[in-house]
């Protein structure tokens, strides 16, 4: 029980530093915002029915703009010397990690809640598919940000940092990408739930091994 | 100290005589198996044009070619899960030597892939799991190369390489996974019922006998790769490391 105190006092320290500085989730929004604008804009051209794309924008959107959040996650704690500090915290590695990737989570999450509706009306979708795409990138952030969260505290180390971080994690994620994308596309296109349920399955177990991997391996990556 | 100690363990004994030795019998059997692929092994009984039972031929090297790839990425996540727990410096070496060999022979097996499939299934490039699984495999690897260069501390190298090589290796199967779930057209020659997908072809008793005769000899070529750049690596860590000593006298 103590444990999830920990955690909690963690992910609480990001979102109160976030919610006095605003520097990450603002630009998280905009550029996913950005992502979905162009898009909508470039293909217009020469793609017949739009909504057919609808569903991979909204994750390459949400992509794009997690990997801002997560490479800020770390960058944030080594440029102000807070790194060291959260490490010597008298608290597992472990203990960390998930308070980071909480943290994370939460930013990514939010986002994607927040770009739904705008997305929605871009791509004139029926505003019935909102509470299932909502689960679909609560449960597609999951993944983005166990295996995130490590890359990114590896990637703060390296001399390239936030350049590396995509370059390492994207190829990694493919599966949560691409069976996000076939559940967004379901709910778009109103396709039984039976026909998708094994993406389904594909994300929430990728969402578990790859977290608990990342927890396993995090204590390797911070150490000294 | 325990830095120098690792090091000095690095050298082979005497490996000159074993190593000369080795190329000579991997050159000779590399030859053996172009003459098997190219001259005795029989065309294939179900391929109609002859441009598809030429172009066939590229199985006893292409299969082989992935399944040394493939091979040598194993290597690099076991020699990580050993870094990890041992702290070796070996280990590392073995990591670094493996997913180069392995990255090698993924970008020839995606090149001459390509040039089987533009005569057999009529495009360059198609994304079928196999292929994409490749491709994005071939990535995830230059990333771990990428990595590596991008860091100074040579234990932090080895630390972050390591998670990244077992990491990687998990991930290829779901990856492959995850695509086959989208229409396949590769074609299952092995455990297959001859000839599934397009391009693809029965195994007489001939074709087989080539075929693991290949697959016996790219063996033994990673092997020998493998040691000739294990051997580089230890070298120039050995080298890199003299030059700390003498700096800091």
């Amino acid at each position: 029980m103590h444990h999830l105190r920990k955690i909690w006092a963690i992910m609480a320290k990001d979102l109160a530093v976030e919610l006095r500085t605003r520097e990450v989730l603002g630009a998280m929004f905009v550029f996913a915002l950005l992502v979905i604008f162009i898009f909508n804009f470039a293909f217009e051209l020469r793609v017949e029915d739009q909504r057919t794309l609808a569903p991979g924008v909204l994750w390459v959107a949400i992509t794009f703009a997690g990997m801002l959040g997560l490479s800020r996650s770390f960058i944030r704690e080594k440029d102000r010397g807070s790194l060291e500090g959260l490490l010597l915290a008298p608290v597992d590695r472990g203990v960390i990690f998930l308070g980071k990737m909480l943290g994370n989570a939460l930013f990514i999450a939010v986002i994607a809640l927040i770009i739904l509706p705008a997305f929605v009306i871009l791509f004139n979708l029926s505003a019935a598919v909102m509470p299932q795409l909502a689960m679909i990138a609560v449960l597609g952030t999951i993944g983005l940000s166990g295996v995130g969260t490590l890359f990114s505290a590896m990637a703060v180390h390296t001399r390239a940092r936030e350049i590396l971080l995509p370059v390492l994690l994207f190829p990694l994620i493919v599966p949560v990408i691409l069976s996000a994308v076939k559940l967004s596309a379901a709910v778009i296109d109103n396709v039984p739930f039976a026909e998708v349920q094994q993406w389904l399955s594909l994300l929430v177990v990728f969402d578990i091994v790859f977290a608990v991997l990342s927890f396993l391996f995090f204590d390797y990556v911070v150490e000294e | 100290m325990l830095w120098r100690n690792d090091i000095r363990g690095m050298r082979m004994k005497n490996p000159n005589s074993l190593m000369m030795g080795l190329f000579i019998v991997t050159g000779l059997l590399m030859i053996g198996a172009i003459v098997l692929a190219l001259g005795i092994a029989p065309d294939p009984v179900n391929l109609a044009t002859p441009t598809e039972r030429s172009a066939q031929r590229i199985f006893y090297f292409h299969v082989p070619n992935w399944w040394v790839g493939f091979l040598a990425y194993l290597v690099a996540a076991v020699a990580g899960v050993l870094y990890l727990i041992l702290r070796r410096e070996q280990w590392d070496a073995v990591g670094v030597s493996s997913i180069e060999i392995g990255l090698a022979f993924n970008t020839i097996g995606l090149i001459s892939g390509s040039i089987w499939a533009k005569p057999t299934w009529n495009t360059w490039w198609t994304w079928e799991p196999r292929l994409t699984t490749a491709a994005i495999g071939w990535l995830m690897y230059v990333g771990y190369l990428m990595l590596r260069s991008a860091i100074e501390n040579p234990h932090q190298r080895a630390r972050f390489a390591a998670v990244f090589s077992i990491l990687a290796f998990l991930d290829v199967p779901v990856i492959f996974l995850a695509i086959r779930w989208w229409r396949t057209i590769h074609p299952v020659v092995i455990g297959g019922e001859g000839g599934q997908g397009v391009g693809g072809f029965a195994l007489g008793p001939t074709i087989q006998l080539v075929f693991f005769f290949c697959l016996g000899t790219f063996t033994l070529l990673y092997v020998t790769l493998m040691l000739v750049r294990l051997r580089a690596e230890l070298l120039s860590r050995r080298v890199e490391h003299l030059r700390q000593r003498l700096m800091f006298r």
